[in-house]
């Protein structure tokens, strides 16, 4: 652990916003503030985090439909994000996108992605972009286990080792795709296997733990910046919810869902960094209640905020027509 | 002025535009041709040639050959065109959408409206379409129906190397995603070609020649065919006007509509399947609401061919493991 007191504190305020963040979003679904679907992060928050916390707005990522978390590891606005996802003209795209499509250019966000196994093949492009701009930036595709089983996941693997260019593939295997487990939808078991056999180093991570994934993302880093070829890590976590708020998911047990939950990053990361004597509780407590008296003020903007105009159904359709 | 063939004219545009601008790059199966053979790289130039001696010229960073999947060609095209390039990816026969029509319709002509306007995807897919072959039916269909229906997406079909030239131009130079379909029969056909750079804006029609007694209105191959038959009829006193749309999205409604109300009839002629195609489409268009000076039921000809019959009593003695007696056919 060689981070400093404000790298830390950066960290888990970014821990505890997505946190704080995702359970707003599901008391406002309940309440009818949100429209159509919403599929939350929450027990991912160290994947996210530990991804992300070494990148700057330059390096950019793809994600999906389980977003959120995602664009708030990647420093997206709160605010913009709860106007989006209640479909709200101020939103980070004019209310356009939703939840499962909200995009932040200016932060590297190159969108949520609502079909499975989209985003993989535009993180390629990205990333040849990158490559062929000189820039030693990377970008990252985000995926499940679910889009690991999509053909074109597989292609982009194939095509970022065939031209060697800096993307890092994120499988996040929270051991769901929808309702269906992984231990049966995934063939062979093993996603980082299925990485290294396109010919690139894979890992598999602790998703739990920010720190195993930070350290774990340290080295892809180091692996793709010069631009020599793709990284991929299998981050094992954890979903505490469904698959969409809302879900009964009469397809899991109490017993299981107890257990997932119980492998919970947020107290992991408290306990060890006050265990280490380099953050305390207090500092801790401080930072969530900053935050959430920040998503405080976002759901209630978000909430008052108005729809966009009738007419903006229409734009943003072509630059020119 | 010289003369060059419809391939020359669509390699002259990528050659002086990538030329001109340094984020254009090209991608696709084959379209250098030879990586990590024995023999030469950049011989193949496109499964029809279309890209000779770019490879030579722009070399590996701009000529890109991939894998053949699809998918990832379309997907990269549109991260790469969202992150500041402009690429111009290939698909070889548009029969091969299938496998990547997510990336078309769901990633690259969606971006820009899901996120608000804040993005752009300035791309530009090459296609080639049509039979005229003898390719067999997963390498001659002309899918341009199903591209027009996207929100987000510009479709484009030269009939002739002129256009080639000033549609790709126009196609490179703007900012929206645009698929460029290519028709395979014409790849040799040449007419004079300016060596200099001009653009052709999208949505406007062609009227190629003037006509008061019927409007024949052709997409892409079937345009020289629909110029023949007008130029054959003449000589028995009917004159017929023939325009060629040259983009399907933007469609240019005023030109037909102007030319079917002088000329009163309309005969549409296209390669696609006739259900839900341009031709249908334009047909009501120009029968609804009624028309001023309309004489006759507007006619579209499609490629009756691939109207497929369906047998009416199909079930019959399926029961029993027979299969379905296919005697009586109707048309749907």
């Amino acid at each position: 652990m060689q981070m400093s007191r404000d790298e830390l504190k950066r960290a888990y305020t970014r821990l505890f916003r997505i946190r704080a963040f995702e359970e707003r979003v599901v008391k406002e679904f309940a309440a009818g503030k949100i429209p159509g679907f919403a599929h939350v992060y929450l027990g991912q928050e160290a994947s996210g985090v530990g991804v992300c916390h070494d990148l700057t707005d330059k390096d950019l990522i793809g994600s999906t439909h389980r977003g959120h978390g995602h664009c708030i590891a990647k420093g997206c606005d709160v605010k913009g994000m709860m106007l989006e996802i209640m479909g709200k003209a101020g939103g980070l795209c004019g209310g356009k996108g939703g939840s499962m499509h909200i995009a932040d250019l200016s932060k590297g966000m190159l969108g949520a992605n609502a079909i499975v196994g989209g985003a993989p093949p535009i993180a390629v492009g990205a990333a040849l972009t990158q490559k062929y701009k000189k820039t030693g930036c990377v970008s990252i595709a985000f995926s499940g286990d679910g889009a690991s089983n999509q053909g074109t996941v597989f292609e982009a693997m194939n095509m970022a080792v065939v031209l060697k260019v800096p993307a890092i593939f994120i499988f996040e295997n929270n051991g769901y795709g929808e309702h269906t487990a992984a231990s049966y939808s995934v063939g062979g078991g093993s996603i980082a296997d299925r990485a290294r056999s396109f010919g690139m180093p894979a890992e598999v991570v602790d998703g739990v733990d920010f720190f195993a994934v930070h350290e774990a993302m340290s080295r892809a880093l180091d692996h793709c910046r010069p631009g020599t070829g793709p990284y991929a890590l299998e981050i094992r976590c954890y979903r505490f919810m469904g698959h969409f708020v809302g879900d009964p998911q009469a397809y899991r047990t109490q017993d299981e869902l107890k257990e997932a939950r119980a492998h919970d990053p947020l107290p992991l990361f408290r306990k060890k960094v006050t265990n280490a004597k380099l953050l305390d509780g207090m500092e801790l407590d401080a930072i969530e209640e900053t935050v959430l008296a920040e998503v405080e003020d976002a759901a209630q903007t978000a909430i008052a905020a108005p729809l966009p105009d009738i007419k903006s159904l229409e734009t943003d359709v072509y630059a020119h027509y | 002025m010289a003369k060059k063939s419809y391939r020359a004219a669509i390699n002259d545009a990528l050659r002086s535009e990538m030329r001109r601008n340094p984020d254009i790059i090209i991608l696709g199966e084959d379209v250098a041709g030879g990586q990590g053979a024995s023999g030469e790289v950049g011989g193949v130039g496109s499964v029809f040639g279309v890209l000779g001696g770019l490879y030579k010229e722009f070399g590996p960073t701009r000529v890109i050959d991939t894998p053949i999947s699809e998918s990832a060609i379309i997907g990269a095209a549109a991260g790469a065109a969202l992150t500041g390039l402009r690429p111009v990816a290939e698909i070889m026969f548009v029969d091969f959408v299938g496998v990547c029509f997510d990336q078309i319709y769901n990633q690259t002509a969606k971006f820009r409206y899901m996120f608000g306007g804040k993005a752009k995807t300035p791309m530009v897919i090459r296609a080639t379409i049509g039979a005229g072959f003898r390719a067999g039916a997963q390498h001659s269909q002309s899918m341009h129906p199903l591209f027009t229906m996207i929100p987000g997406l510009k479709v484009v079909m030269p009939s002739n190397a002129y256009d080639a030239k000033g549609l790709l131009l126009e196609a490179l130079r703007g900012e929206d995603p645009v698929i460029y379909l290519e028709a395979k029969t014409l790849y040799d056909k040449e007419v004079e070609v300016p060596d200099e750079a001009y653009r052709i804006p999208f949505g406007e029609a062609n009227v190629l020649r003037e006509g008061k007694d019927v409007t024949i209105v052709a997409f892409g191959p079937m345009v020289p065919r629909a110029l023949a038959v007008a130029q054959t009829l003449s000589k028995d006193g009917i004159s017929i006007e023939v325009v060629d749309p040259r983009t399907t999205s933007p469609l240019d409604e005023d030109t037909i509509l102007d030319s079917v109300e002088k000329t009163g009839r309309l005969v549409l002629v296209d390669e696609s399947p006739p259900r839900c195609s341009l031709a249908s489409d334009v047909a009501a268009m120009v029968a609804e609401p009624p028309r001023q000076g309309l004489r006759a039921v507007p006619v579209h000809r499609n490629n009756e061919a691939v109207r497929v019959r369906r047998p009416r009593h199909s079930l019959v003695g399926a029961a029993d493991g027979q299969p379905g007696q296919s005697g009586q056919h109707g048309k749907y």
